[in-house]
């Protein structure tokens, strides 16, 4: 099936296996590997995208269901070299330890902001429930979420 | 293998329908995958038609309908928690949607899908049984309405005909005096699957619980009612006694069963004392 | 200023946050396969054949059983007795028996299913106080006993005895095992991928693939966490890979899923430890009797040296006046256990720790008050004999942690909350322990580790250590502690990758030993350096002129002279330094559930020095977290030797919603035995969460778990009962 979808602002067109996951889409035909595979089955959420703006896990989207979309990963945060205000506190505040959850955790916190721009702490939480650390134990992610929300 | 897996996508109802009625049996409907795509990714996915219902947009929405609240089957989980008419008319599927897994799957996920797929652990479908929702489904041969009560027929298996997919739930409005009440408990507090789930409708009024309808998950095959505590309670004065009657009554009317989650015996004890705390609230 | 004590950026964060750093998985080769492994699917047995499926078309297809190994079949380590593919007996469920590699991950996933296994099914050995009793079912078995024990007891007000259980722990790095391996030029294999230690597989390799140390090249690839769980097993991967690599002539790459990884790998040993107590009416501990039982699955792998850490912490951070420790490791048909944070202290340590609190309940006595009257002080002295002499800071964490978390005022404050009913009850528990830092005994001298530190001739330094970067900041920390031994800036420093081909072995990256041991020896090598450049030069205009060898600095470890220890008696300074710790935690049980949430938790560490604040408090914060992670939610159970809870969705792990905030503070008791005075920090903050969580169930409900996790269906069972 041929899938036309805008990729971190870029269109992309593929032919692949329509129940083949956007994980692999990403990973392995667009070769942008910042997305994570930690469980393959929803419950890690490493492979965090935005699908239209919307926070899925890639794992669970079929790739027939994005033709036409606009996907945002991880790649896509920065602004050219100028990194997002989330990329920077999650390395000042020391949110990014072994960093497999980060693209995930950023592609979330994002998605958080985006509808929250000034989120509690309980909200952080809720917000980033579906991204699992085993690293940091969450505290310094939530500092991290803080800080950037905190920066004009 | 995926690549040999079919998918069509139609983009209205009427096309679905006539889809399914094609391939009635030897299809499967997609619609958030949060189900789905665990299934193909575990090798427990034979189907070689996938119907990728998530394009009908007519099914995406929740309305009130003079007194129902009307969810279309391409809601989703975030479209739940952002509706006032949710808020306003089952308050306690605004709780039970908010501890669907996590923002993702809340995102994807849709309270039809969890109805299809008929988990006896599915959070939502004890809200459905409690509230007397009705599962309303079509095929090419026209609508009707299944209440949710004989919706779910066995392990899995529902009262959908091989050519029929859901088209909306509808749940009935508050009555005057009705309290609403969910609780799961689970393995965590996200991304938990329930060990325990329960639903709770009630109406009571000086002391006496005039009506009560419960919907439990975890506690068989498929998630149910409980006529039998129904019965004993309801019309009975709000007393200990009679809470602690219920609580023992629930505990032994509910069946569930030891797995990797949790046990029977602690199943029934929280079936029976959450209801017991519910009860107690109503005095 | 000095950098040490700062908190820089850490070096590879720039990477990690926008997606560019390549892990396992992220790396491709031309030409690569994918690698697969066929296991055994009972837990005990005789391997009588393996068949290829004739109907089935093997072609394109590497198939490798053992009869294709060049070497020795083991997976070199402490025992050498576990190899590498099943050649005749199956010794637990998920043993690999042969492997396949081809272009296409789905054809090969296809093809192991056309592997037919013969197998003579064995009676499994699969309870762990059975095999205490069983031939051959002991792998190691200790004895420590200091001071007059029958004394003791003889004097004793009241003799205490409880039983505590611990179940298994998975690790959970978030992302699995993975591994490459790359045939090169005269026989020669590279390998890359997720691991703790090149040098382990570096070793391990040699031995299996009959290569010389040139022709095996390790290189570490990003890993994205490892806890233990990545310091072992990657050999065997490694092996996997390579042995398909061999016979292919192509790169191989095996990736284990969710649930192979969780059926296949390590996970922390299972615990039973019994303990006596001779005590006193007004709370004097005069002796404790230890048994302690941790079961060490199929092989060896690292079990000896988790029951020897296991025993050495056995007695908790208490001055006793006698004690007898038997420490036994059994073996059992189960997969392996091994390294998992905490080494076998954190059980030790849950027993201990929960022990005491049914002490303090028979005494009637103020949990946090009976603590106080026995922690170990300086001056007095362990099990093993040795005498405190430096850096203890049992008192300074253990008020710290009080005070700062009110304990004494909650404690009272819930307890009055409780009187007036309700269906939530809350509760405040503390508990407080030491941690051995670096190797038990004489492992630093058996290791004798290298690192150094090489200039360039542009005035830049170069860190030369296998110690790899796992999360925990190696590279970072590093940096600091060359830059400012040679008065560079931060960004002057370099880290070399952690490749055997270009790095000296440094030591496995485990027993929080990276900054205290390697990073003492960069700081030596500084020195060195330094004393080469003659005065009133700088380092770049000597660096400029200087040949290489006096530019490189490479220092072997050796044992400060004052440490003492008798590996064949197991007596003496067992650990050069200990880290001290203690945490307070505050819980809210539901008494219709058996539910325990976690509403705060406290945490104040000494670790010596601290390099970088912010790395040190994440240290302690993830290490708390996976303590109440192994307190309350993850269960692992078994049945028939297969793991049941083998993946995300079943193996549950505490998120962002279920880890309370974590109030960690570190204080500064530095140790005379490193030149920066750092202690190990990696491992102490996971010892004394969980106790310090039934420590506070007991206080919410009356009643103590006495074994992990401690489950609502447990709670709830014995609320009711009560
Ligand atoms: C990580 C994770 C966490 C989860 N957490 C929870 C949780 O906490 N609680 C809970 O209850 N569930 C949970 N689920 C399960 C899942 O989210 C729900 O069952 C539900 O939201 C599925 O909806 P879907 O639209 O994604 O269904 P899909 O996967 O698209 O479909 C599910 C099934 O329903 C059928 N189907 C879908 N739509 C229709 C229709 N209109 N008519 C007929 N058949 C249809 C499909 O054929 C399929 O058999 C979780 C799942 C994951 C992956
Ligand atoms: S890989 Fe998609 S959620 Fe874990
Ligand atoms: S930083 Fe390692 S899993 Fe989050």
């Amino acid at each position: 099936m041929k899938i036309l979808l805008g990729v971190n602002g870029v269109s992309k067109t593929v032919e692949v296996a329509p129940m083949r996951r956007l994980l692999d889409v990403l990973r392995l035909d667009l070769a942008l590997t910042g997305t994570k595979e930690g469980c393959g089955e929803g419950e890690c959420g490493a492979c965090s995208v935005l699908l239209d703006g919307v926070l899925v896990n890639a794992c669970l989207i079929p790739i027939c269901q994005t033709d036409g979309a606009q996907i945002v990963t991880v790649e896509g945060l920065s602004n050219g070299a100028a990194l997002s205000p989330l990329q920077r506190s999650f390395v000042s505040e020391g949110g990014a330890q072994c960093g497999i959850c980060t693209p995930g955790m950023l592609v979330a916190s994002h998605a958080l902001l985006n509808q929250t721009p000034h989120p509690s702490e309980a909200q952080i939480r809720e917000g980033l429930a579906g991204n699992l650390c085993r690293c940091t134990g969450y505290t310094k992610i939530v500092a991290a979420v803080q800080k950037a929300a905190a920066t004009p | 293998m995926i690549a040999s897996i079919n998918v069509v996508i139609p983009r209205t109802k009427d096309a679905a329908l006539a889809t399914l009625a094609e391939n009635a049996g030897k299809c499967t409907l997609l619609a958030g995958g949060t189900d789905l795509m665990v299934a193909l990714e575990d090798g427990r996915f034979t189907s070689k038609l996938v119907v990728d219902l998530s394009r009908l947009t007519e099914l995406r929405f929740v309305r009130r309908e003079s007194d129902e609240l009307v969810i279309g089957a391409l809601a989703t989980y975030t479209d739940l928690l952002r509706s006032p008419h949710v808020a306003q008319m089952a308050p306690e599927l605004v709780l039970c949607a908010r501890e669907v897994g996590a923002a993702a799957i809340q995102n994807r996920g849709t309270l039809a899908g969890s109805v299809a797929n008929a988990s006896p652990a599915g959070d939502p479908l004890p809200v459905l049984l409690a509230r007397d929702a009705g599962i309303e489904v079509a095929s090419v041969r026209g609508t009707r309405t299944i209440l949710a009560t004989q919706f779910f027929v066995g392990y899995r298996r529902t009262a959908l005909a091989p050519d029929e997919m859901i088209t909306a739930i509808r749940i009935p409005a508050p009555k005057v005096g009705e309290r609403f009440y969910w609780r799961k408990v689970g393995t965590r507090r996200a991304q938990s699957i329930a060990k325990m789930v329960l639903a709770l409708r009630a109406t009571a009024t000086n002391g006496t619980l005039q009506a009560i309808a419960i919907g439990v998950g975890c506690a068989g095959p498929t998630p149910l009612r409980t006529p039998k505590t129904e019965a004993l309670v309801a019309g009975q004065r709000l007393d200990k006694m009679l809470i602690d009657e219920a609580r023992r009554s629930l505990a032994a009317e509910v069946a569930p069963i030891d797995d990797l989650r949790s046990t029977a015996v602690y199943r029934r004890r929280v079936a029976g004392n959450v209801l017991a705390t519910f009860l107690a609230s109503l005095t | 200023m000095p950098l040490v004590g700062q908190s820089p950026l850490r070096k590879e964060g720039l990477d990690k946050v926008t997606g560019a750093t390549r892990y396992g998985d992220d790396l491709s080769f031309p030409g690569i396969l994918h690698g697969a492994t066929v296991r055994s699917t009972i837990a005990r047995g005789k391997l009588r054949s393996i068949t290829f499926d004739p109907t089935f078309d093997w072609n394109g297809l590497t198939r490798v059983t053992a009869s294709d190994i060049p070497g020795d079949n083991v997976i070199a380590l402490i025992a050498d007795d576990q190899p590498a593919l099943v050649s005749s007996e199956i010794a637990h469920c998920a043993e690999p028996i042969a492997l396949i590699a081809g272009d296409n991950a789905e054809r090969v996933a296809e093809a192991i299913k056309h592997v037919h296994v013969d197998v003579e099914p064995l009676a499994a050995m699969l309870d762990p106080i059975a095999a205490a009793s069983s031939p051959n079912g002991v792998m190691k078995d200790f004895l420590l006993e200091e001071g007059d024990l029958a004394a003791a007891f003889a004097r004793a007000d009241r003799i205490v005895e409880g039983e505590y259980r611990t179940g298994y722990q998975e690790q959970l790095y978030i992302e699995p095992q993975v591994m490459i391996a790359i045939p090169r030029e005269g026989g020669a294999v590279e390998i890359r991928g997720s691991m703790q230690c090149p040098y382990y597989i570096h070793k391990a390799l040699q031995r299996l693939l009959k290569l010389r140390p040139e022709q095996v090249i390790v290189i570490q690839a990003a890993t994205g966490g490892g806890f233990g769980g990545k310091e072992d097993y990657p050999s065997m991967i490694a092996a996997h890979c390579a042995l398909l690599a061999k016979k292919s002539g192509r790169p191989v790459k095996i990736l284990y899923r969710r649930q192979e990884d969780i059926q296949a790998t390590t996970k922390r040993h299972p615990s039973i430890v019994r303990h006596r107590s001779a005590v006193t009416h007004e709370g004097m501990l005069l002796g404790c009797d230890i048994d302690l039982l941790i079961d060490g699955g199929a092989y060896v792998t690292l079990t000896p040296v988790v029951v020897s850490r296991a025993a050495l912490h056995a007695n908790g951070a208490y001055r006793w006046q006698a004690a007898r420790i038997h420490a036994r490791a059994v073996r059992t048909n189960t997969p392996p256990n091994g390294a998992f944070r905490g080494f076998g202290a954190p059980q030790a340590i849950f027993a201990i720790e929960a022990h005491v609190e049914a002490i303090a309940r028979e005494l009637g006595m103020a949990p946090h008050a009976l603590r106080r009257k026995n922690l170990l002080r300086l001056g007095d002295v362990l099990p093993t004999g040795q005498v405190l002499r430096s850096s203890v800071a049992s008192r300074e964490v253990f008020e710290d942690a009080l005070q700062r978390s009110g304990f004494e005022e909650k404690r009272a404050r819930y307890a009055e909350e409780r009187t007036r009913g309700g269906r939530k009850v809350r509760g405040v528990g503390c508990s407080v322990f030491h941690h051995g830092a670096g190797f038990t005994g004489a492992g630093e001298v058996h290791l004798k580790s290298v690192a150094g530190v090489e200039i360039t001739t542009d005035g830049r330094a170069r860190v030369l250590a296998a110690s790899t970067e796992i999360g925990q900041g190696t590279r970072t920390i590093f940096a600091q502690i060359v830059a400012d031994a040679l008065a560079l800036t931060y960004d002057d420093v370099d880290i070399e990758e952690a490749d055997t081909s270009l790095v000296p072995d440094s030591g496995p990256t485990v027993a929080s030993r990276t900054c205290m041991v390697v990073g003492g020896l960069l700081h030596r090598a500084c020195k060195e350096i330094k004393q080469r450049v003659p005065k009133g030069t700088s380092l770049a205009a000597w660096a400029a002129l200087a040949p290489l060898e006096a530019r490189r600095s490479l220092m072997q470890y050796t044992p400060p002279p004052e440490i003492v220890w008798d590996e064949a008696t197991y007596r003496g300074d067992a650990y050069a330094a200990y880290g001290w710790g203690a945490n307070v935690a505050e819980v809210e049980v539901d008494l219709d559930t058996g539910e325990t949430t976690v509403l705060r938790l406290t945490a104040s560490i000494d670790a010596g020095t601290v390099m970088h604040p912010v790395l040190a408090e994440g240290q302690v914060e993830g290490g708390t977290a996976q303590g109440l992670g192994w307190a309350t939610v993850e269960e692992l159970r078994a049945k028939e030797g297969r793991y049941l809870h083998d993946r995300m969705s079943t193996y549950i792990i505490p998120t962002a919603l279920d880890t309370p905030p974590i109030d960690a503070r570190l204080i500064e008791c530095p140790t005379p035995h490193q030149p920066l005075g750092a202690k190990g920090l990696g491992e102490l903050p996971i010892d004394g969460p969980a106790p310090a969580v039934v420590a506070a169930i007991l206080d919410a409900t009356g009643f103590l778990p006495t074994a992990l996790p401690a489950s609502p269906e447990t709670l709830l069972a014995a609320l009711e009962s009560a």
